[in-house]
Formats: structure tokens, sequence, C-alpha cells
């Protein structure tokens, strides 16, 4: 039997698990997929949490649920990959060998990485939303807070879900508004980069938002410290930022088993052509979803794109073809804008987002950089495509690479 | 596309200022962007340039984090380097492309 070795049981690694079974003669392939968590989070929902609009629950099912049959699951940590043995050897000493692995062990926030983050006022008046403890917390506390200076900074690039910090402060704004609370939160969004996003249009046009919802932008801003005693941020060029309530995106790293397999960049994330998503190094190695150093954006929608093009260049590989498809970075992001809107952004490597319809030209329904209430209805609807559809690896009626057409330059 | 001329070098420039042919950069070009941005280079300057133009050659991205761990400055020394925005001007500097930030 032939072995496909699958790291991490995550949106990318479980969309794997699901393409190869169908694609992978039983009789002569063994599937095994690894993961040390049983649970499989619906990330995206973690946003909603804060504001009461999603419980635990409308983000977590069990991750068995999601595996086809003919593919082995084994529930353990992994202590390194032997890419040079071709061998994986998990915690309890166990060496699983393959002959191809795909990597899918994603990103994680590392909140340490950010002096006097994790501190005395972790989880007290320092929230982060990228985990589910976190934004459970941030649920409690907005459920009795008096308001003050909120502040919303993000640590570093690259980070998941780039849009959801935006998302984050709207949704506050249209929170605190709701419970009269508005004139005494003020709200600030804190980024290392020059401004609301990082390509002209998309900045500009997210910049507008903000400002049309009084919220306070300061670009530029490369966070040093979080002071607890002063309740301030600061930045290394001395810039400081005070807080009542500070909800930070800290730094996200690979998984600390790529370092330890010394298979990762400074971040731990793994040099992965961006075009094949064939690992740099390894010929029997592919790399998909947030474990890749891929310059676009760690998201499922990345996952999803860059699933179908993975499915058919590991079947190029293990038939000894030439790879047939291309990745182009394509990613789709609906943005809540809150009071039930929300924009969507459609991009690629080398095309930023641009104003138009999709996924149907000149029809839509969903309108590009544009707020409407169908674009929230898409971002609704998607959690329901996510655990149905998504998931399990079949056909979404969205190419998975990106399409000009509908697109206004 | 437009040129400049930087201590009497015809030297091509994108529309936001940066170098296109990093071929063309020589300390005395280093000098002159660095006074349009209102920095006087020293010899510690100099050294972050060379690290950041070789990490460029190198095809290697450039990052705060990178440049932290560089052993050459670190983050704080960086900034008061480089005022502001200091990857960004650093690179206008050095002749090499803006990094490009990818979410």
């Amino acid at each position: 039997m032939k072995k496909l070795l699958i790291l991490g049981a995550g949106t990318a690694g479980t969309m794997m698990a699901n393409k190869m079974r169908n694609n992978l003669d039983r009789d002569e392939w063994q599937i095994t997929i690894v993961d040390q968590f049983k649970t499989h989070y619906y990330q995206p929902g973690f946003l909603f949490i804060p504001f009461g609009m999603y419980t635990k629950s409308d983000v977590v099912k069990p991750k068995s649920d999601f595996f086809p049959t003919g593919v082995k699951v084994i529930y353990s940590k992994i202590d390194k990959i032997q890419p040079e043995e071709s061998s994986v050897l998990l915690d309890d000493g166990v060496v699983l060998k393959y002959d191809y692995l795909i990597v899918a062990t994603g990103c994680k926030t590392a909140p340490e990485e950010v002096e006097g983050l994790k501190d005395k006022l972790w989880y007290k008046d320092i929230f982060d939303f990228y985990t589910i403890e976190g934004a459970l917390k941030l649920a409690e506390h907005f459920k009795t807070w008096k308001g003050g200076d909120l502040v919303l900074n993000v640590s570093e690039l690259p980070y998941k879900c780039p849009v959801a910090p935006l998302e984050f402060v709207f949704f506050a704004d249209a929170f605190f508004t709701e419970r009269g609370l508005r004139d005494k939160v003020n709200i600030t969004y804190v980024t290392p980069m020059s401004g609301a996003f990082t390509k002209p249009r998309a900045a500009k046009a997210l910049g507008d938002l903000l400002e049309e919802k009084n919220i306070k932008l300061i670009s530029d801003f490369t966070i040093m410290q979080v002071d607890n005693d002063e309740k301030k941020i600061v930045d290394y060029g001395g810039q400081e930022v005070k807080f009542d309530c500070l909800v930070s995106i800290p730094p996200n790293l690979g998984d600390a088993l790529i370092e330890r397999s010394g298979m990762g960049d400074d971040m731990n994330f793994v040099p992965t052509d961006k075009h094949t998503l064939r690992s740099e190094k390894y010929e029997n190695i592919f790399v998909i979803g947030d474990a890749a150093n891929l310059p676009t954006s760690k998201a499922g929608s990345v996952a999803h794109f860059a699933a179908e093009i993975l499915e058919e260049n590991m079947m190029c590989a293990i038939e000894g073809r030439p790879f047939t498809a291309s990745f182009d970075g394509h990613a789709n992001c609906y943005i809540e804008t809150g009071y039930g809107k929300g924009t969507l952004i459609d991009f690629n490597y080398d095309t930023e987002p641009l104003p138009g319809s999709f996924p149907f030209p000149g029809v839509g329904p969903f309108g590009l950089l544009k707020v409407s209430r169908m674009n929230h209805y898409g971002k609704v609807l998607f959690r329901w495509i996510y655990w149905h559809i998504l998931l399990k690896g079949k056909e979404m009626p969205i190419d998975s690479e990106m399409q000009m057409a509908g697109k206004k330059l | 596309m437009a040129t400049k001329t930087y201590a009497g070098v015809n030297i091509e420039v994108n529309d936001e200022g940066y170098m296109t042919d990093s071929s063309q950069w020589t300390k005395e070009v280093a000098n002159e962007i660095a006074k349009e941005e209102g920095i006087e280079l020293t010899d510690k300057h100099f050294e972050v340039i060379e690290y950041i133009r070789n990490k460029v050659a190198a095809g290697e991205s450039l990052t705060i984090r990178g440049i932290n761990k560089s052993g050459v400055v670190n983050a704080k020394i960086f900034y008061q380097l480089f005022p502001g925005a200091p990857l960004k001007k650093a690179t206008k500097i050095s002749g090499v492309p803006k990094p490009v930030s990818c979410i």
C-alpha cells in the first residue's frame, strides 16, 4: 500500500482528505490524517461571539463528522516531520512513513510574542477573539462594559482572516449604538499597515467606512509592548495609544512542529511554491492553507481555492505527469459592516480588490466593495455551505481561479 | 516610470520614488535619497542597508521581525534610524523595492 499522510485536520486538511479519498484507489492508497484535537471550529464564526450573535454551539462540531470513510484518523500531537526520511514522528514515539505528505497544520495566535500582552490584564481588559476562549471572555466582558476607549490592535502581518479586525470594529460600532452606549465608546483601529487595508482601492473604500462610522484609524503602528499599568500600547517609534479595553490580533505563527522540523521561515511558515503548492525543498511534500508562506491571505476561502489546485497537482505528481494546475492566490472575503449589511472583496496575487459584481458579471447578486444587505446574507449563508459542502470537498459554483469578468478597473 | 538625478547620475524610479534598477545604487545615491527623507546616514545606517540589500538579493522578504532578529539592529534602533515608517524608508534608501505586505 502506498501512503498519503495529511498533518492537520482543520479546514484545508479535512478538504484534502475528502478530495484525495475520491481520487485515489482504496486498494492502492492508504490515507491517514493526524490532528491533536477532536473538535472542529468554524473560525469565521468567532467574530460574531463577542457581540452575542453566535454562541459556542454555533461554531463547533466533531471533526469526525467530516472525514470520509476509508481515511485513517489519528488523534495525536505531532513531534516533527523528518523530510529526509519521508516520515513523521508522533508525540508517543510512533513513526508514520509516507509516500506523499500534505502539511495543513495552519497557524495560531502567539500573544506571548508581544511584551505585556499576555500579562495581568489578559482576559480582564485585554482580549483576543481569534480563539474560542478569547471570544467567549470578550462576550462576557461586553455584557457589562460601561464604555471608554476601545482599541483594536493588529500586531503584525500576516494574520488570519485579514478583514476580521475591520469587521470587529464595524460590529462594535453597531453593537454599542444599539445599546445606547456609542457616545461613551471611542473606537480606534490601530494597524501596522499604511491604511485600513493593503491595496489602494480596498484601503480607500474600507477607510471611508471607518470614517463614516466615526472609528479612528492609526496606521504605521508596529507594537512594541503593552503597558499594563498605564493601560496603553506603545510602538517602536514611541507612539502611544491609551485603552480601557484592548482587543488584540496577536502575531500569528505557524505551528511549532514546523520549527522543530527545521522547515519554516522566521514565523514558522513553510516555504511553498506559490503556484504549484509544493514545498520549495521537498518533492513529495505539499503545503496548503495557513501553514504555507504564500503571499496571499490566510483564510478559509484561500484554502478552499487552493484545495482544487492541489487536488489536481497531487494527481499529476502521483501519476508522474507535469503539474497542470497553477494557484493564483485567489481570496474571497465577505466583510460584515454592521446593521445587517456587508461588503465583499475578491482578489489574487496580482489583482487588487476591485469594485463590481460577483459571481455573475453585471448581475451579482453580490456587490464588490459595495455595502449591501445581500453581501451580509452571503456571509450568513456561508456557515451552512462551510459545514455541508466545503469541508466535505464537494464542488462549489465558484471558480477557483479569480475571474476578471464583473470587475471594474 | 521616471528618472531622477542623484549624485549626478540619472536613476530610474517608480512613481513612489523607489529605484527600479537596484544595480544603479551607490552610497552617494543613498545619501541623497536619505536627505530627501530627512535622514543623515551614519555607519550604522549602512550596516542596515547592507543587510537589506543582501536579503533582497537572496529573494527573501523583509519584515520588522526579521530585522529585529538580524543581529544588525533591534527593532527599536531600526525605528530610531529610519523614523516613522522604517521599512518603507529604509528600502527606498537601499535602492530595493518597497516591501509588499500581503494579507
